[in-house]
């Protein structure tokens, strides 16, 4: 009884952190977008009013509604519908799926693959270390949106073919920051102790190194999250992403593009306040992570 | 300062190499090389003579050097699509290309500047948290949806503007050029504000933490012990310094504007090199992707050695290293 | 003769999150023309925000509370920016503790010489390039006309200083404040530049403030000493007499921790405890936690009171016994 009395007194890592991050009240906001488009886009079939992929569920006869309408299935099409007549309120919800699916998977496969090489740079050093710096370098200074294009024109379209070309463009930011952090830990005790225990490699990497590069490599993932979804939308808008068939918030966009002249707005508009929304809710909270973990800035 | 610029022009052509053979790699093994240098029209006899003139039978380290030695004089392959130089092609869409993105980096620092060295100076006044606010929005922003908002807003709304093309151009050194003309300076309003819009908020927040973090400084309490007015410690001693990195940044920047008005010339249909990656792309008209990414490369390292040079003029203290 | 600068009761609070912070709480001392006055502290004692308050200098969130400056008879505490900022540099001018900082590294000296004399002046560029030459080689740089040319990172720290002075001096100011000027340098470089700055006080008729906590400097520099602690000055008198017969505990015990050749082999003394902290001080003496003589009396804060003929302490339980007769 008493220690549920005393517990939340104590002072952990994690409760500093989220004190921390109350003190923004924008982060909290961006916090509660971001938290609402995630459900929104996990519970896209439930919400939905349509199933913007199943063809025998829409008609050509409501293409081009404006928002507002109702359509011949008998349901309003709240923010209009696009040329085949599929409902962009459920288009969108289903849009995030795919944005929000290709933007977290290659950041968390580009973290663990950039984050290997950039424990493995900074343990082993020498010139393991120089080689995977010199790719970093080549890596960042060569703009994503080419290296994608690049990929993408020679792997062709498709999900996973995105989410390859953008693990690729992103890994070395992750593995410059964990080298660094990685860097600055491996001259601490413990990591000379661990070594001292002959502990196998793998191990002090993994259970004793990684875990203490964990707020800088936080901080990049989520800026990382948001910048992947970014450049998905905009691979998909060049014609060069996911294909027609699974359209993210980019392609919808697109399919807009040409109706946007003649004054159908809303096809192109909806989604592309969806993407904003999510780009700008994860920047903030990636924001206030940074500043909440960033050594500098503690008092 | 020779010394300084033999090295890094050795280096460069380090990188070229690296990149040379990425991209060779890259284009001409995977896939099918006779597919990519022959056009598939090609009848099966002018194939097998086409893979001998070619040297396609030679190992893969000979087909490289022969590659090499075909890009050392400036023969990068033929366009399928438009039968011409796949070099010519490029240079051709080039000046188009770098007026939008110098007019974007242009813009940038004309609007970055001013609202970062306010929001810097007084960092707590309403007007900042307005301008950061209003930043990170100019990161999230996705460039593609700017551009048709922008279109729907001013071309197809107000009808201010016009939404595609270059408009009128002057030639000057036989490339032409938009910026010079009214109507060109209209056609590029719109591309240059929705390419710039990132790079605003790059500038405001670049210089904002500069201004906050120079203004604590010793010079400038010194600067204020000598009696300077506050208007020369901002727009003289602190400007100095801030502009180092901020210039560095933007310089680093211009080839990502480069690279990123891909997507700015496909909404706006600006006749540039970008616009004719994607199309080449889309129909893998292979000679112009080669040329176009060999040409990019060469524009970075330029770029990063102007941007060396720069930094020397405006940091005294490179500037000496450099010479020792 | 009216004294250059009088400072007194000055009271400069810093208001930060965490409390008032009374750096400054009751400053007093005056300065004559022409002289050098120690101004002697530890750390956290109160003496650079001392000077920067004389400078106008101090920034959010500090702010003079009270007390006043009066400078050649003006007063300083609410004057005007504008006016404030005429006399900085021109008719006070400042030292800094760090050359590495002090001098802006993308600019040449030159600029930054020359802005100075422009500042205040109006004369043409070429005169005023003919000043900072003077200037620079008043403080003993050589070629003064090429070093005119170079930036800062091209000098040694103790170069670096000397430019400082150099710039502090193109207006032969009335009052230097000295904030630790030769605190960064080698001990060689140290005593040229105190020889240096104490021949240009003396030629120019400058009064100088030496902001030090290393009470040799001041027994070779100062005419007259203000010793400092926890945000008041608890000692002044003539840099002799305090130093010879310190009448505030603190003083004796700052002296007695100093290594001296005259009682080699005898134990350095040393004060107990250390510096309080200047965020809500609770009244009475600040002293009297680490005093060897508190009592009762010292839960009252003692006020300054002329002890003696020019010497002042704010003490209960002065060491007037040692004093000479």
């Amino acid at each position: 009884m008493s220690i549920s009395t005393v517990a939340p007194k104590v002072e952990t890592p994690f409760r500093r952190f989220v004190a921390g991050f109350c003190e923004s009240k924008v982060a909290i906001g961006g916090l509660v977008v971001c938290t609402l488009i995630v459900l929104a886009a996990l519970f896209a079939p439930l919400i939905a009013p349509q199933d913007p992929y199943d063809l025998a569920q829409l008609d050509i006869m409501d293409g081009r509604m404006e928002p507002g309408s109702v359509g011949g299935a008998g349901f309003t099409f709240i923010l209009g519908t696009d040329d085949q007549g599929r409902d962009m309120f459920s288009g969108i919800l289903y849009g995030l799926r795919i944005s929000l699916s290709v933007g977290v998977g290659s950041a968390v496969l580009a973290g663990l693959f950039g984050a290997t090489l950039g424990l493995m740079a900074a343990y082993v050093g020498g010139r393991t270390d120089s080689v995977i710096m010199r790719l970093v370098d080549l890596q960042l200074s060569f703009p994503a949106i080419l290296a994608a294009l690049m990929i993408l024109a020679v792997l062709g379209k498709g999900v996973m073919n995105v989410v390859i070309a953008l693990v690729i463009v992103e890994w070395a930011y992750y593995a410059r920051t964990v080298r660094g952090s990685a860097l600055v830990e491996s001259k601490r005790e413990y990591i000379e102790a661990a070594r001292g225990l002959s502990l196998p490699t793998r191990r002090i990497l993994f259970n004793h190194l990684l875990p203490n590069c964990l707020p800088p490599l936080i901080v990049v993932g989520t800026i990382q999250v948001a910048r992947a979804i970014a450049l998905e939308a905009t691979l998909s808008f060049l014609g060069l992403g996911v294909p027609i068939t699974e359209p993210s918030l980019g392609l919808l966009i697109a399919n807009g593009y040409e109706y946007m002249l003649s004054g159908k707005y809303w096809i192109s508009f909806y989604p592309g306040i969806a993407l904003l929304l999510t780009i700008v809710s994860i920047n903030l909270v990636g924001d206030q992570v940074r500043d909440v973990l960033n050594p500098r800035l503690q008092k | 300062m020779t010394v300084f610029l033999l090295r890094r022009l050795l280096q460069a052509i380090g990188v070229v190499l690296a990149m040379t053979v990425l991209v060779f790699l890259g284009v001409f093994a995977v896939g099918d090389p006779v597919e990519i240098l022959i056009s598939p029209e090609a009848d099966q006899l002018e194939r097998e003579r086409a893979i001998r003139e070619l040297g396609l039978d030679l190992p893969l380290w000979r087909q490289y050097l022969v590659f090499l030695g075909n890009a050392l004089q400036g023969d990068l392959g033929r366009s399928f699509v438009f039968n011409e130089p796949a070099l010519q092609l490029i240079y051709q869409r080039m000046p188009a290309t770098l007026e939008l993105a110098l007019g974007a980096t242009f813009l940038a620092l004309l609007i970055g500047l001013p609202l970062g060295l306010y929001a810097g100076l007084r960092p707590n006044a309403w007007g900042s948290r307005t301008i950061m606010a209003g930043s990170i929005l100019g990161f999230s922003l996705p460039t593609f949806w700017v551009g048709l908002m922008l279109i729907m807003v001013f071309a197809v709304q107000l009808g201010w503007l016009p939404s595609t093309g270059r408009g009128e151009t002057v030639t000057i050194l036989g490339m032409r050029w938009s910026f010079l003309t009214w109507d060109g300076l209209l056609h590029m309003a719109m591309p240059m504000f929705s390419l710039s819009l990132s790079r605003i908020g790059l500038v405001i927040r670049l210089t904002r933490s500069g201004v906050r973090e120079n203004m604590v400084m010793d010079y400038v309490k010194f600067a204020r012990a000598k009696g300077l007015s506050p208007n020369r410690i901002v727009f003289v001693h602190v400007f100095r310094n801030i502009l180092i990195p901020v210039v560095t940044v933007m310089g680093l920047e211009l080839g990502g504007t480069i690279a990123f008005s891909v997507v700015t010339e496909s909404v706006f249909a600006w006749p540039g090199m970008g616009k004719l990656i994607i199309d080449s792309i889309n129909v893998l008209d292979r000679p112009v992707i080669v040329a176009y990414l060999m040409l990019i490369v060469l524009m970075f390292i330029v770029i990063n050695l102007l941007v060396d040079l720069s930094y020397s003029v405006l940091d005294p203290r490179v500037r000496l290293e450099s010479r020792e | 003769m009216s004294s250059t600068l009088e400072v007194k009761d000055l009271q400069t609070h810093f208001f930060t999150r965490a409390g008032v912070v009374k750096a400054v709480d009751g400053v007093s001392f005056s300065l004559q023309r022409g002289k050098v006055l120690g101004l002697v502290g530890e750390s956290g004692s109160g003496k650079s925000v001392s000077g920067f308050s004389i400078m106008g200098l101090v920034d959010e969130p500090g702010r003079i509370v009270g007390g006043s400056i009066r400078f050649q008879g003006r007063e300083l505490v609410g004057l005007p920016e504008p006016e404030m900022r005429a006399l900085r540099g021109n008719r006070i001018a400042m030292i800094f503790q760090d050359p590495m900082m002090t001098l802006n590294p993308v600019l040449r000296i030159d600029v930054q010489m020359i802005e100075t004399v422009l500042a205040h002046e109006k004369v043409s560029h070429t005169e005023a390039r003919a000043r900072a030459r003077d200037a620079l080689g008043m403080v003993g740089i050589p070629s003064p006309d090429e070093r005119l040319k170079s930036y800062p990172h091209q000098f040694s720290g103790g170069m670096r200083q000397r430019v400082a002075i150099a710039i502090a001096l193109l207006h032969r100011p009335d009052l230097i404040v000295a904030d630790e000027p030769t605190t960064a340098l080698d001990v060689t470089i140290q005593g040229q530049i105190l020889a240096q700055v104490q021949k240009l006080a003396t030629e120019l008729g400058t009064a100088l403030i030496w902001i030090t906590h290393d009470l040799s400097v001041v027994a070779g520099l100062a005419d007259d000493i203000a010793v400092m602690y926890a945000g008041r000055v608890v000692e002044s008198g003539s840099v002799d007499a305090v130093l010879d017969a310190p009448l505030h505990p603190y003083t004796h015990g700052l002296i007695g921790s100093v290594p001296s050749r005259n009682r080699r082999g005898a134990p350095l003394q040393q004060i107990p405890g250390m510096t309080p902290s200047v965020i809500n001080l609770p009244p009475g003496c600040a002293f009297r936690a680490r005093c060897p003589r508190a009592d009762g009396a010292c839960l009252e804060t003692p006020a300054m009171a002329e002890l003696l003929p020019g010497r002042t302490a704010r003490c209960f339980h002065p060491h007037l016994e040692s004093v000479p007769a």
